[in-house]
């Protein structure tokens, strides 16, 4: 019994690998026969803050064309340049600029076309006060530095006349996942604080002087809302759908400016001469009247070179379309649209990918 | 299938080859073959994942070298990479969970198993493996929606209003800090230590109790002084899990430990441990060093763990009962 059982049990065995083979070996010709005219697919890797526009974007563009898939990773703004030099992606995306050791360690040069704009606010909590507070770059340097630490110190108080300011300590919050908003936020203090730009510096990821870190937009709100005395910085977008009360920053024309989508826009057209060729900039501190001084583009990153024809027209097809039509679904979305002589300049710049 | 072995026997093997067979039949050499495989194969990932990481970690290396342990500064801008503030939060943080577990937990297993009717026993158990399944960053914002505000309003006040002259209850009070960072990790870890614990009591052969019982031994010492120490080994198993779950914690601990690498010796105050930093930064490291000082990072937690659970299996043999071996 126990022989004939082993021996049907292997039998079996031998059938169901030779199945298994028979399956393996037929698989590649079964696989080349779905969808008459498969889709072409573009992937992409980069940055969190534009996911929302990217994946409206993307999702739209397929509509339009359904021959055209874009797939997209918000796995970060390190990923998608570390990605593209790579070459494993057909595009990256960035909030910052890369460097340009960076660029130097890409395999195929890399082009940054701006595709949106977003600010960072100061957003805070304090007992008794639900009034937009003004702020100065030097005062929000100093608070992050641990070097103001009361809400009534007379840095903040002379500039938020009528307003009464408790005796209450400033408890700082900071992002602490590394993120653009972070880079845009040190890259301000560097230019308004020297103290800030050689003790700490610049980068989606720093050392912080003092204070909290809370994780992403949401932790760091968390933080604010729940800790009386707080201040934390977060991302425009983010503040207007989740209706946070933020401040006003004093821009570099003296003007204490509330963050709105037309005072980004403003920030980037009020730099747009100093703007170079291959869009690399910061534009954070910016000269115009109406602009609010924390601003950045967030960028998509294309190979210079794309071997393959059908990518190569596909992605300048998308850019074409994004910077046209698909500008009008930025504000819907709280991001704000690029000023109009970046996107001629930038539709131009299109022809330098072959 | 059955010709073909004919065919063979009627070949005359050698003994030897009719031996292997006869086992191939009784399947012991393919069984042996297959755990072997399936043991190893966990071996060869450990091996390759500590490869990767120790290759993945060239630059630190070289450049910090053993003060990469030493280090209290992490600045990515300057690129000056130390790890010992993050070391430090990670062993306090899951230190103070244990410390907080480990009690909680084996004395909630003891009373699900010797005391609790069965029928209780079977429904609280089935709750509390249910906990054991909440994705961590349900119990991360549990944690910064009820606990924190609990903590710094009732908890730590109260704290520092009666043991504020030790240096573990001073400074300013956040709510988000060590104790919560602690406290949060001890939650999420007690289930575990629960339902291993409470198998490992259950299968405590009966005669063992009766036999104590029939000693003129009443049913706490019965539990206290035979059941428990029987199952000692179990309990053990349950808490090294507990401990590896705390050590490698990253969203629920990150969402209230304050994410501040300093060292201070106050539970009050932010912390940072190495699961959180790794998670928070490797996203948006664009600098080789510091990527790769991330890295090193994970080899750091690599070891530690080791380390750790080493310190912890000293330590309960050193501070439990010995009783009667298991087999």
């Amino acid at each position: 019994m126990k022989l004939k059982t082993s021996i049907t049990s292997i039998a079996l065995g031998v059938v169901l690998v030779a199945l298994g083979v028979c399956a393996f070996v037929e698989s590649p010709s079964a696989t080349p026969a779905p969808a008459p005219s498969p889709a072409l697919l573009l992937n992409g890797t980069g940055a969190t803050f534009p996911y929302i526009i990217y994946s409206k974007w993307f999702t739209e563009y397929n509509r339009i064309h359904p021959d055209i898939q874009i797939n997209y990773n918000s796995l970060g703004s390190g990923a998608g340049i570390r990605q593209l030099q790579a070459g494993t992606v057909d595009f990256g995306a960035s909030d910052a600029p890369m460097t340009d050791e960076q660029l130097h360690q890409a395999k195929v040069p890399a082009l940054h076309f701006p595709t949106v704009m977003g600010a960072v606010v100061p957003t805070y909590n304090l007992e008794g006060v639900n009034q937009e507070l003004n702020f100065t770059g030097e005062a929000l340097a100093d608070i992050f530095m641990g070097k103001i630490t009361k809400w009534n110190d007379p840095a903040l108080a002379g500039i938020n006349k009528g307003i009464k300011l408790p005796d209450t300590d400033i408890v700082v919050v900071h992002r602490s996942d590394g993120s653009g908003t972070s880079f845009v936020w040190t890259d301000y203090l560097s230019k308004v604080s020297k103290e800030w730009e050689t003790k700490v510096g610049r980068n989606a990821s720093v050392n912080w002087p003092v204070g909290l870190g809370g994780k992403g937009s949401e932790g760091v709100t968390g933080l604010v809302k729940q800790t009386p005395g707080a201040l934390g910085y977060v991302e425009l977008t983010y503040a207007i759908q989740n209706q946070l009360l933020y401040g006003r920053v004093k821009n570099s024309a003296g003007v204490f400016q509330k963050a709105d989508l037309p005072a980004v826009t403003a920030a980037a057209a009020s730099e747009a001469k100093k703007i170079p060729a291959d869009f690399r900039v910061s534009i954070t501190d910016p000269s115009g009247k109406t602009a609010y001084p924390i601003c950045t583009f967030t960028y998509m990153l294309i190979p210079a070179k794309i071997d393959d024809p059908a990518k190569k027209k596909a992605i300048k097809d998308f850019l074409h379309w994004m910077l046209t039509d698909g500008q009008n679904d930025a504000e819907g979305l709280s991001y704000a649209r690029l000023p109009k002589d970046v996107v001629a300049r930038e539709l131009k710049a299109i022809a330098q990918i072959n | 299938m059955a010709s073909v072995l004919a065919a063979a026997d009627r070949a005359r093997l050698s003994w030897r080859a009719r031996k292997f067979i006869k086992q191939l039949r009784h399947g012991d050499e393919v069984a042996h073959l297959i755990t072997l495989l399936a043991a190893a194969s966990i071996i060869v990932v450990t091996v390759m994942i500590v490869y990767q990481l120790y290759v993945n970690s060239a630059l630190p290396r070289h450049k910090f070298g053993f003060e990469f342990f030493t280090g209290r500064t992490w600045d990515p801008v300057s690129g000056d990479f130390g790890a010992l503030p993050f070391i430090y939060g990670t062993v306090v943080s899951s230190a103070l969970a244990l410390l907080v577990a480990v009690p909680l937990g084996v004395g909630a297993a003891i009373f699900l198993s010797e005391l609790a009717p069965t029928q209780i026993s079977n429904y609280l158990t089935f709750i509390i493996e249910l906990l054991a399944a909440v994705p961590s960053v349900i119990y991360g914002l549990l944690g910064i929606f009820v606990l924190v505000p609990v903590l710094r309003k009732v908890v730590e006040p109260f704290l520092k209003s009666t043991l504020g002259f030790l240096p573990l209850f001073k400074g300013p009070i956040y709510g988000v800090g060590m104790l919560a960072g602690g406290l949060v990790l001890a939650i999420m870890i007690v289930p575990f230590i629960i339902s291993v614990s409470r198998e490992v009591l259950m299968a405590v052969p009966v005669e063992q109790r009766e036999a104590a019982l029939s000693l003129g031994a009443t049913k706490w010492e019965s539990t206290w002084q035979v059941v428990v120490p029987f199952a000692r080994v179990g309990i053990m198993a349950s808490v090294f899990l507990a401990l590896a779950r705390a050590l490698g914690e990253t969203m629920a601990v990150t969402m209230v430990i304050g994410n501040n690498p300093t060292i201070n010796p106050s539970l009050f105050a932010p912390a940072y441990s190495i699961a959180a930093v790794i998670a928070n930064e490797f996203t948006e490291a664009t600098g080789d060093l510091h990527l790769q000082a991330l890295i090193e990072l994970g080899l750091v937690l690599f070891l530690l763990t080791i380390l750790l659970n080493g310190l912890a299996r000293l330590v309960i043999i050193a501070t439990t009962q010995k009783g009667v071996q298991t087999q």
